[in-house]
C-alpha cells in the first residue's frame, strides 16, 4: 500500500465539529484513488494534510512506508495539483515546469531535457514559452500536472483538477488524465465531488461524509453495493422510496423488494432505487388508473434516453431512466398511468432522514 | 406603481441633458484644478525664477540650501529602505496569519494617516526632550534626538510608515497564497518561496509604496518641524528651509527651494503612472 492514513485528526476551530474526524484509508499503489463527497466533507483539508500543506491534531500518514506524519511539506515529495492551477504568474511555462527542478540542483542541461519530456507528455510542446495568463483554463491545468509531475513524485494530489473548466473540457481532460495514469503509474488522490468521475477514472474510491469515510472500495462496490444510506444516496442519482416489512419482504406500496435480513415485520424501512433499475409497463387498457399504478408526471428527453419522473401510489416520487428506443415503444406521454417493476434496490432499516 | 411612474421621467431627464451634465462635470473638476493646482504650480515657478535663473540657482547653492538637501536625502535615504522592510514583513503577517492583536495591529499600522503630524512630533519631543524619558540619559551620552537629524528620521519614520505597508497588502490578500503552497510542495523553503513568488507577485505594489513614501519623507513638515528646533543648516530639510526663507522676506529663495520640492513632486507623479501603467500590464 503506498498511501496509509490512520485515524488523522484534524480541527480548525476548537468549537467546531472537526473537518477530518478518525479517517483511516489505504490508497493503492499505482492507482488512482478518489476522495469523493459533498462540499464540506472534508476530503480537500484530507489531501492538504497529506500534501503536508496542514498539520494534523492527531493520527498518523505513511507515504510508500516512510512516516511523513511531521514532515514539512518540501520534504514529502509529493506532487499536488490545486484547483486554481496555482501557476507561478510571472514565470513562463518552461519556468513553471522548471520550477521544481531547478531546487533539486540538477544540472541544467538535464532540467531543459526534462521540462521539455513534460511538455510534449501534456502536449504544450510549442507553448514553453507563454505566461500562464496568455493560457486557457485547460492548457494551464495541464501545466499545473507537467510542473507536479517534473520533480517525479512519490504521490500525486490533485484537488478538483477539473472543478473551474466547463463540461466538455472536463470530460476531455478525464480521458487524458486517464491516459496519463496508463503512462505514467504514479500513485494519485484525486478529490472531487463528481461521482461520474471518480467512478469512472478510479480503480479505488473512499466516500466522505462529515469529515469521516462512509465507504471504501472499488467504484462498482461503491455502485452497487452502498453500505450507507448516506453513499447509497449521493452515488448514483436514487429515488428514496418508505415502507414497512410485511412477510420477510420489504413493501413500498406495490413495489416488493427483498428486505434485509435483520429487519422485523412491521418495521419502517426505506430503499434507493437507480433511475436504470426500473422497467415500465402500459397498464392494460380501458383501465384507467388502476390500483398500483403509477402516473408520469413528467418526461424529460436527454440524449440517448429519456427521463420520466412518476408519482408512486404512496406519494413518493421515482425518477426512471428508459432507453430512447424502449421510451418510443412504449409510447406514453405524461399524465398517463404506468406500471413500474423494480428491478434492484437498496434497503435499509429505519426511517429515511437526511 | 410608485416606481413605474418616477422610472420614464427620470430616464427621459438624463437622456435628454447628458451633454450639458458631462460638460458641466468637466468644468466642475478642471476649475477646482486650476484653482488648487495649476495656478500655484505656476505661481511657484514664476516666483522661483522672477528674477531670472541666475538667481535661482544662486538660493539653489547656498550653503545652507545644499545643506537641507543632504539632510532631506539622508532622511528619505534611512526611512524608506526601513519602512519598505516593515511595510512587507507586517503586510505579509497580515495577510497570512491569524493571531491575537491582529485588528490591533491593522489600526496602528493607520495610526500616522489619523494623527496630525505635528502630534507626532510632540511625543517624540515628551520622549526625548531635555525632561523627557530617555532625553536626559541621551543628552548626557551624547547623542541627542531632539533637534538633531536622529530626531529628524525618527519624525520621518513615524509619518511614513503606513504607505508600504498599506499598498502592499491590498495586493497580497487578493491573490491568495495558493502561488506560495504550490512553491512549498515543490520543494522550496519558506526563504525561497518569498524571493521568487511573493516578491515577484506584488513588486509593483512594493514599488508603488515606495514612490509614496519617498514623496512623503521629502515632503514632510508638521512632525519633523516639532523636533527640528530650526538649527539653520544643520537641522533644516528642504520644507524647513523653504520656510525659513519665507519668513525672512526672501521670497526668491523660498520659492527656488518649494520648485525643487514641486519637480519631485512632479516626477513621482510621472513615475507613479508608468508604474500603475506597467503593474496593469499582463
Amino acid at each position: 500500500m503506498s498511501v496509509i492514513v490512520e485515524h488523522l485528526t484534524k480541527h480548525f476551530t476548537r468549537s467546531h465539529l472537526p473537518a477530518v474526524a478518525d479517517v483511516s484509508f489505504r490508497a493503492p499503489t499505482g492507482a488512482i484513488t478518489s476522495l469523493l463527497g459533498p462540499s464540506g466533507a472534508g476530503k480537500s483539508t484530507l489531501l492538504r494534510l497529506i500534501a503536508g500543506l496542514e498539520i494534523a491534531d492527531a493520527g498518523a500518514i505513511h507515504i510508500d512506508g516512510v512516516d511523513c506524519t511531521g514532515l514539512p511539506a518540501q520534504q514529502r515529495g509529493v506532487g499536488v495539483v490545486f484547483q486554481s492551477y496555482a501557476l507561478f504568474r510571472h514565470m513562463t511555462v518552461r519556468q513553471n515546469i522548471a520550477f521544481g527542478l531547478e531546487l533539486r540542483r540538477i544540472p541544467r542541461a538535464q532540467v531543459a531535457t526534462r521540462v521539455e519530456e513534460m511538455l510534449s507528455l501534456v502536449q504544450l510542446d510549442d507553448l514553453g514559452e507563454r505566461l500562464p495568463g496568455q493560457l486557457s483554463g485547460g492548457q494551464r491545468q495541464r501545466v499545473a500536472f507537467a510542473r507536479a509531475l517534473a520533480i517525479q513524485p512519490r504521490l500525486l494530489l490533485l484537488d478538483e483538477p477539473f472543478g473551474a473548466l466547463d463540461t466538455r473540457v472536463r470530460v476531455e481532460l478525464r480521458e487524458w488524465l486517464h491516459a496519463l495514469h496508463v503512462r505514467t503509474g504514479i500513485t494519485t488522490l484525486l478529490v472531487t465531488h463528481d461521482q461520474e468521475e471518480a467512478l469512472e477514472i478510479s480503480q479505488h474510491v473512499v466516500v466522505m461524509s462529515g469529515g469521516q469515510v462512509a465507504q471504501a472500495g472499488p467504484p462498482e462496490d461503491i455502485y452497487d453495493r452502498p453500505t450507507t444510506p448516506f453513499v447509497a444516496s449521493f452515488v448514483g442519482g436514487t429515488s428514496i422510496l418508505r415502507g414497512r416489512v410485511r412477510e420477510g419482504r420489504a413493501e413500498m406500496g406495490s413495489l416488493v423488494v427483498s428486505a434485509p435480513e435483520a429487519a422485523r415485520e412491521g418495521e419502517p424501512v426505506h430503499a434507493f432505487v437507480r433511475p436504470h433499475d426500473i422497467k415500465l409497463a402500459r397498464t392494460p387498457v380501458g383501465l384507467g388508473h388502476p390500483e398500483g399504478a403509477s402516473r408520469v408526471q413528467r418526461l424529460k428527453p436527454v440524449g440517448g434516453y429519456v427521463k420520466v419522473l412518476l408519482r408512486l401510489p404512496t406519494g413518493d416520487e421515482l425518477a426512471v431512466e428508459v432507453p430512447r428506443s424502449e421510451f418510443e415503444a412504449l409510447g406514453v406521454v405524461e399524465g398517463d398511468s404506468v406500471l413500474a417493476d423494480v428491478r434492484s434496490a437498496r434497503v435499509f432499516v429505519g426511517d429515511y432522514a437526511i | 406603481m410608485h416606481v413605474a411612474t418616477f422610472t420614464p421621467r427620470h430616464a427621459t431627464r438624463s437622456l435628454a441633458s447628458p451633454a450639458l451634465l458631462k460638460w458641466g462635470l468637466i468644468a466642475t473638476a478642471l476649475g477646482f484644478l486650476g484653482v488648487f493646482l495649476f495656478v500655484p504650480l505656476i505661481a511657484v515657478f514664476s516666483y522661483a525664477f522672477q528674477k531670472g535663473a541666475d538667481a535661482w540657482f544662486a538660493a539653489i547653492r547656498t550653503p545652507e540650501s545644499l545643506a537641507a538637501i543632504r539632510l532631506t536625502l539622508t532622511a528619505a535615504l534611512i526611512s524608506v529602505p526601513i519602512n519598505l522592510v516593515f511595510g512587507l514583513a507586517a503586510s505579509w503577517l497580515i495577510a497570512r496569519f491569524q493571531f491575537p492583536g491582529r485588528a490591533l495591529l491593522l489600526t496602528l499600522i493607520d495610526l500616522p494617516f489619523s494623527i496630525s503630524p505635528v502630534i507626532a512630533g510632540l511625543l517624540f519631543v515628551l520622549l526625548f526632550g531635555r525632561h523627557g524619558g530617555l532625553g536626559p540619559w541621551l543628552i548626557e551620552h551624547g547623542h541627542p534626538v531632539l533637534f538633531a537629524v536622529p530626531g529628524i528620521v525618527l519624525a520621518t519614520l513615524f509619518v511614513t510608515f503606513p504607505f508600504v505597508a498599506r499598498e502592499v497588502l491590498p495586493v497580497l490578500q487578493a491573490q491568495g497564497c495558493d502561488e506560495e503552497e504550490a512553491a512549498l510542495t515543490l520543494g522550496a523553503s519558506g526563504w525561497r518561496t518569498f524571493l521568487q513568488v511573493t516578491v515577484p507577485k506584488v513588486k509593483w505594489g512594493v514599488l508603488y509604496g515606495v514612490i509614496l513614501c519617498n514623496a512623503r519623507a521629502m515632503g514632510e513638515f508638521g512632525a519633523v518641524s516639532v523636533v527640528s528646533g530650526h538649527v539653520r543648516g544643520v537641522t533644516t530639510t528642504l520644507p524647513l528651509h523653504a520656510e525659513i526663507l519665507y519668513n525672512e522676506y526672501d521670497f526668491v529663495g523660498a520659492f527656488a527651494v518649494a520648485s525643487l520640492l514641486t519637480l519631485l513632486a512632479l516626477a513621482t507623479l510621472v513615475i507613479k503612472k508608468y508604474v500603475e501603467w506597467r503593474a496593469d500590464a499582463p
